[in-house]
């Protein structure tokens, strides 16, 4: 399980998280969601090492984080950025394979258990195709997929998800969503430690209705605050939803009634 | 893939032995292959050098023989570290002339030489290493002064590098001119001619060479996990920090190496590699072997080239290398938007 307690992060003298507690339990997916410049990205960074925290902690199975080297922390947790600038002379298949970085020596040799594992990602994401194009011929749809599938043979306990789904397609939002449900349901084996886990995600969302169907707990962040942090029904409520993001908004149920829906209100 | 690796690995290599074969036979005076073959045959058989083969002799094992190896071994250390400061920057201008490593690694040999011209050994080993920290300390210079926050914007790399680059040139000119040594192969050294002759230079040459090159070869899988950003470096596992003194110091360890007793040669650090990644893409761990032997094979041609084109005077290979190197230079910046393999 992945534990963050009062985890404050500050860029020069402005706090961007302040006081941030919450828990990413096995197998769980964790949707964050608030208005823009309200962390998100900055919480996926700090958890990924990039920021350092000015106070609080983040650990993993009570290990912390923030003691563990590099690729230490690479083998618990991956990130997939999102699909802009990427190195445009590589392969799609080079590109998925620098998921395993973590578990390779000095000169990057990859064994065949890599290559089968790295074979398994690009499958399941339906990017296998795709192997000998170059990145800088692909779609932003690919690519995206791409960097999900390099996260997967990356083998963490943990996957984190920046706005994974901006300028896709709706169609492509389903598609990688769903592959991302799968690696949690279905983690890919290749982890160095042995240890079977099934992994968490945590994804930071833009569409509240993607959210409702596909997150088991929302964190709605408010400059730089949890301002809620609960199953979808819990957070996404009118009243909460408006303040946050300071329009009207309505949540009504679906028509088969599972999921709530979130519709802005039109003055 | 694994037909794909064998393949420009072996072009690369004939291309290499082709460019030593050259570099052997051809100059003012021309050998032919048959005259080479015998007189190694005769110091293979350990006899007597026969009468008619002992100007060959000479000129094959004194004269050519060290300036081939000198001059492959500054061909690919300019290459290696070209490729790998283009990594390093992520931008495909970066290169040991351009960014002005290789001016201040020129400054450190001057200030060396200006001191003691000297041909023991200690004088020869000490030329290197003041070369090394005259590239270390521009590389710093440079970076720092081009850096805006935590990015490296390719304008301020070339600015900076440009300034660095003539403000250590005006210095090496002026020690030069107050030297007392001989005028005309102080010039020829600042034009990228091989000035001096005989294996010591070699000798002192190939152990900066064999750490800095041999270092460089293993870091092609970081190199291509640097490509896509510190960030994303980092989260697949990479030190970023660590890994980017190591290349910087290695990379300026070999334009050191190469800069030290061949003088300033531009532009081999940029067609080499750019060549190299049109041909097999961008992939570093075949981009630093082949830069290698590509760059050796590069350079071999060059100072063929500087050879005979004015018989039976020399042109500095530095020259020769401009003047190719020059208008490809300006092919690549005007095409550096459209590359296929740079984003």
């Amino acid at each position: 399980m992945l534990e963050v307690l009062h985890l404050t992060v500050r860029y020069g003298a402005k706090p961007v998280l302040k006081d941030v507690s919450f828990r990413l339990a096995d197998g769980e997916i964790l949707a964050v969601i608030g208005p823009n410049g309200a962390g998100k990205s900055t919480l996926v960074r700090a958890l990924s090492g990039i920021l350092p925290p000015e106070c609080g902690s983040i650990r993993y199975d009570g290990r912390d984080l923030c003691a563990l080297s590099v690729q230490e922390r690479a083998r618990l947790i991956a990130v997939v950025p999102q699909a802009r600038s990427l190195p445009a002379g590589f392969t799609a298949w080079q590109v998925v394979s620098l998921g395993r970085t973590p578990y390779l020596n000095w000169l990057g040799q990859l064994s065949p258990a890599d290559e089968e594992l790295i074979w398994e990602a690009m499958r399941r994401t339906d990017t296998q195709h795709l192997a000998h194009r170059l990145v800088g011929e692909l779609s932003g749809g690919e690519l995206q997929r791409l960097l999900l599938a390099r996260a997967m043979v990356q083998a963490t306990p943990v996957m984190l998800l920046d706005e994974p789904t901006t300028h896709l397609d709706l169609q492509y939002q389903i598609g990688l969503l769903n592959q991302m449900v799968e690696v949690v349901r279905q983690p890919i084996a290749g982890n160095g430690n042995g240890k079977a886990h099934q992994p968490a995600a945590l994804v930071v969302l833009h569409d509240l209705n993607l959210v409702a169907r596909y997150a088991d707990r929302v964190l709605l962040l408010v400059d730089g605050c949890v301002q809620a942090y609960g199953t979808s029904v819990e957070v996404l409520r009118p009243q909460l939803l408006s303040e946050a993001f300071g329009i009207p908004l309505e949540v009504m149920r679906s028509p088969n009634g599972k999921y709530p829906l979130v519709v802005p209100l039109m003055a | 893939m694994k037909g794909r690796t064998v393949h420009p690995i072996w072009i690369a290599l004939a291309a290499l032995l082709a460019a030593l074969l050259l570099s052997m036979l051809v100059g003012s005076v021309s050998l032919s292959l048959v005259d080479m073959a015998r007189v190694v045959a005769a110091r293979l058989s350990g006899g007597e050098i026969g009468a008619d083969l002992r100007v060959a002799d000479t000129i094959l094992f004194s004269l050519r023989l060290p300036r081939t190896a000198l001059v492959a071994l500054t061909g690919s250390a300019l290459a290696v570290s070209g490729a790998a400061y283009q990594g390093l920057f992520r931008n495909p201008l970066a290169d040991p002339y351009l960014i002005g490593v290789a001016s201040g690694a020129g400054l450190g040999a001057v200030i060396v030489l200006s001191l003691r011209w000297g041909y023991d050994v200690a004088g020869l080993l000490a030329v290197p290493l003041a070369s090394f920290s005259g590239a270390v300390l521009t590389v710093l210079m440079v970076v720092s002064l081009a850096r805006v926050g935590r990015s490296l914007p390719v304008t301020n790399l070339l600015l900076a590098g440009v300034a660095v680059n003539s403000f250590a040139g005006a210095l090496t000119s002026f020690l030069l001119l107050r030297s007392t040594g001989e005028l005309r192969r102080a010039i020829a050294w600042l034009m990228g001619g091989s000035s001096m002759g005989g294996w010591q230079p070699v000798l002192a040459v190939l152990p900066y060479w064999l750490i800095g090159l041999g270092i460089l070869m293993t870091m092609g899988h970081a190199l291509n996990v640097m490509q896509f950003g510190d960030e994303q470096a980092q989260q697949l596992g990479l030190p970023v920090e660590t890994t980017r003194w190591i290349i910087i110091g290695v990379s300026s360890l070999a334009t050191a190496a190469a800069v030290s007793f061949t003088g300033i040669i531009g532009f081999v650090g940029l067609i080499v590699p750019h060549l190299l990644r049109l041909l097999v893409g961008g992939d570093y761990r075949r981009l630093l072997p082949l830069s290698l032997l590509g760059g050796a094979a590069f350079l071999l041609l060059a100072d063929v080239l500087a050879r005979i084109v004015m018989t039976p005077q020399e042109l500095p290979v530095g020259i020769i290398t401009a003047l190719t190197g020059t208008p490809f230079f300006l092919w690549i910046l005007r095409r550096s938007r459209s590359l296929p393999y740079w984003s």
